[in-house]
């Protein structure tokens, strides 16, 4: 978005990236979405001139990336730091081909796990992988460091990943405008030493990728992405990324070595730095990644003995840790009711496991999603939630180590995108190698968690334009599945009746669980009725209550207050329905016993 | 009125925080400060507790507002101000919502929503300015201007002056919505002192 008449943005990180991308001529980027980097991609997508596409997984993106980049292109891989799991495959032999065009990754690590299931530092990649990586401060940086990155990425003959977090992606500060650089032509080029990687040829190109390390290591010591802000006082900061700004804050006058590329590292601009301090200070977030790399150095540092090595830093932190007089007093929080996120009113999630909830004798594994919320009370059914796709799998090797004694109790539970991202061959195994397991896909028609993302079953590509669906009954039957049913989870007592039904019969099956997302913008606009609360006929049994639906609250009464409004005196309160809030799903009718819940045909 | 400041705003997510971060930051921008905000997506937006920091100053680095240190906070829900408290400094100023929207714990019936919950900002000599965003909004025609009606409140504790934020208006909100927010953003300006 524009704030004045001249080049000036106010863009995200993410927003930034996209831009430095186009403004780099990136031709073909490929993606998986995943918080924070989600918005790279479909940002992209907007400029000319730029094909961009939601891939299936991560790894599938950055081989698309990689192809791209074999045919001449500059090429662009995003996902978040689980993702680059996913895509490891590909990268560690990647670094070993190199690349045609520019092939950049953007890796997005998430310290805090606002939304991710661990907080790993991807920095560790770069070395284990031996690759360059860039890490950008700021918005403004992160789009200088992508154009930055293609340069060196064809100038070194090696992808090149820049690492966000968080508090990159999602900050929004003033980015300049630059022009689009010309855009390659591509062509085929066969090299088949330099691409094809039998022990051979790979033998060769491992030689190159230690030339070519060395050489980014001499460029490291004079890129200008690497400098020294000269202050005063004893002590000296190496730093990088978004602890960068801490440093800043906390300490405005002490000399800082910024790193902007975080490997391979200037070793003897480091070790001059160093020189000219009394102590130096490492701040960095989560990993001590340049701490130990300088104390292999055998230079003299602290770090991780003062820094927290878990979570998100910042300018306070930072303070506390090492200048703690400056710290003046802080309000004590007060205890409070949580709000922790929950499924939407209407949700179809809701139905299908509001079924596992009243079967308690069942491990749920479950997996990466909206869908996770499922763990939460109310509802409390998921038992375990590791990684994308793992759903599927650990219910097989559950099975396999419970024998008969698991019969009837073991559900994996996942949604369509990702049984699509990694569930797809887990459940070819389970079909290979037998199993009485019973497989849930929660189909909502999208990829609802990162913000509604099209995929390859919602039928639009990432433009919206018409794609071809996949047919996910088509797909569980061509595996081999024999038993696949089709459930409308808004359906509560037809999906309690499927769900026993198939997790008690001794085949494996699948139930697709069917609906869509009511934040899709077609649901947003569909006419739905409304549902209200008979509150005479409530007879407070809060069955409706333990949905957990933030639409239906439940108010507590005494017994004079209950007999006051004509219920028994036993009555402990009733359950009302916000009709603003209400979706109109009608879950809520399907277990009220009482007649208490009634349609009212209206638009919400 | 101070050169540099840090502007916290939080409240349940589908309330039109970022709308509001995103009108004021144009504002301060306009103005001519330089200007970080952050924002978290994914999970927390489900029905949670939402925020985002603002900050702006001649140069700002972090993106983060530092505990102690929220000049001012504009809460779009009772609770969650009173969540934010850590952040503030006696000399805050808190802008909130009269409006409660009940926790899952209370929505069950596990928890109470706290009763004058706000005295406790009020007990620590905090400035609260409680605004019923909705009626100002009402009284323009748009309840869904109740967040732009917040930011009008807020203002008044900003040295940007209200036209910079008119024009911001027509920067970050739909054409056909610009007139009702501007009377929103001015009616909820006049609402602090009414």
């Amino acid at each position: 978005m524009t704030f004045d008449k001249e080049t000036k943005l106010w863009l995200s990180g993410n927003e930034a990236i996209a831009l430095g991308a186009w403004e780099a001529g990136v031709r073909v980027a490929s993606g998986y979405p995943g918080t924070p980097s989600t918005e790279i991609m479909g940002n992209l997508g907007q400029y000319e001139g730029v094909y961009t596409e939601w891939a299936p997984n991560e790894k599938v993106g950055l081989e698309v990336a990689l192809g791209a980049s074999f045919a001449g292109a500059r090429a662009l891989a995003t996902m978040k730091h689980v993702g680059l799991n996913v895509a490891a495959d590909p990268l560690f032999t990647a670094a070993y081909t190199g690349v045609r065009g520019g092939l950049v990754i953007i890796n997005a690590d998430d310290p805090q796990m606002h939304s991710s299931q661990n907080e790993q530092d991807n920095r560790n990649y770069a070395y284990a992988a031996k690759l360059p990586m860039l890490e950008p401060s700021d918005p403004a940086e992160a789009k200088h460091m992508v154009t930055r990155a293609y340069s060196l990425s064809e100038q070194l003959d090696t992808p090149v990943i820049i690492r966000i977090t968080t508090r990159i992606a999602h900050v929004k500060g003033v980015v300049e405008r630059g022009q689009r650089a010309e855009v390659p032509e591509t062509s085929i080029e066969k090299v088949p030493a330099k691409l094809v990687m039998l022990p051979g040829n790979a033998r060769v190109r491992r030689v190159a990728v230690e030339k070519r390390m060395a050489a980014a290591r001499e460029l490291a010591e004079t890129m200008p992405e690497n400098r020294i802000e000269p202050g005063s006082g004893r002590r000296g900061f190496v730093t990088s990324g978004v602890a960068y700004n801490y440093v800043k804050e906390a300490f405005p006058e002490a000399p800082v070595l910024k790193l902007g590329m975080v490997w391979p590292l200037p070793e003897k601009m480091l070790r001059d730095f160093a020189a000219t301090v009394d102590e130096l200070i490492v701040v960095e977030e989560l990993d001590p990644f340049l701490e130990t790399h300088l104390k292999a150095m055998g230079i003299a540092c602290r770090g991780k003995d003062l820094i927290p090595n878990q979570g998100e830093l910042n300018s306070f932190i930072v303070r506390q840790a090492l200048a703690p007089e400056t710290i003046g007093e802080v309000f004590a929080p007060l205890e409070l009711p949580m709000r922790p996120p929950n499924m939407c009113a209407g949700c179809p999630h809701r139905g299908l496991f509001y079924g596992l909830s009243r079967m308690k004798d069942v491990f749920v594994s479950g997996d990466i999603g909206c869908y996770t919320l499922g763990f939460l009370p109310p509802l409390s059914a998921m038992d375990a939630c590791v990684c994308m796709g793992a759903s599927i799998t650990m219910a097989h090797g559950m099975a396999k180590a419970l024998g008969e004694k698991g019969r009837g109790r073991v559900v994996a539970v996942l949604g369509d995108s990702t049984f699509m991202h990694s569930g797809m061959t887990g459940l070819l195994n389970m079909v290979y190698n037998g199993t009485y397991a019973t497989v849930i896909i929660l189909d909502n028609r999208t990829t609802a968690m990162t913000g509604h993302q099209d995929n390859p079953a919602s039928g639009r590509s990432i433009l919206g334009e018409p794609a071809p669906a996949l047919d996910l009954e088509a797909l569980c039957r061509a595996l081999g599945v024999q038993r696949v049913v089709v459930v409308n989870p808004h359906d509560v007592e037809v999906t309690r009746k499927v769900l026993k039904e198939e997790i008690e019969s001794p085949d494996l099956s699948v139930i697709i669980s069917r609906a869509p997302c009511v934040l899709l913008p077609e649901e947003l606009k569909r006419k739905k009725p409304v549902y209200f609360t008979n509150l005479a006929n409530c007879t407070g049994c809060t069955l409706c209550v333990q949905m957990g639906c933030p639409a239906i609250s439940w108010t507590p009464l005494t017994p004079e207050e209950a007999v006051a409004r004509g219920y028994r005196d036993k009555q402990k309160g009733f359950a009302r329905i916000n009709e603003v809030q209400c979706n109109g799903c009608g879950q809520c009718a399907c277990v009220c016993k009482f007649d208490a819940i009634t349609r009212r045909e209206e638009n919400s | 009125m101070r050169q540099s400041g840090n502007i916290l705003f939080s409240g349940v997510g589908g309330q039109g925080i970022l709308l509001a971060s995103e009108l004021t930051a144009h504002a301060q921008l306009m103005a001519g400060y330089d200007v970080k905000k952050s924002e978290v997506h994914g999970m927390a937006q489900r029905g949670g507790s939402v925020e985002a920091h603002l900050r702006y100053g001649e140069k700002v680095y972090s993106p983060l507002i530092e505990l102690g240190a929220a000049d001012i906070l504009v809460a779009f829900e009772i609770l969650e101000a009173v969540r934010y408290l850590p952040y503030l400094h006696k000399d805050s100023a808190v802008v909130v919502n009269t409006q409660k929207i009940l926790p899952p714990a209370v929505a069950l019936g596990k928890a109470s929503y706290p009763e004058d919950i706000l005295d406790e900002l009020r007990s620590r000599q905090i400035n609260v300015v409680a605004i019923d965003a909705f009626a100002v909004a009402q009284s323009v025609g748009e309840l869904r201007a109740a967040n732009v009606a917040m930011v009008g409140a807020m203002s008044n504790f900003l040295a940007v002056s209200p036209d910079v934020f008119l024009q911001a208006i027509d920067k970050t909100i739909k054409k056909q919505f610009c007139d009702v927010n501007k009377k929103a953003f001015v009616a909820g300006r006049a609402a602090v002192y009414a």
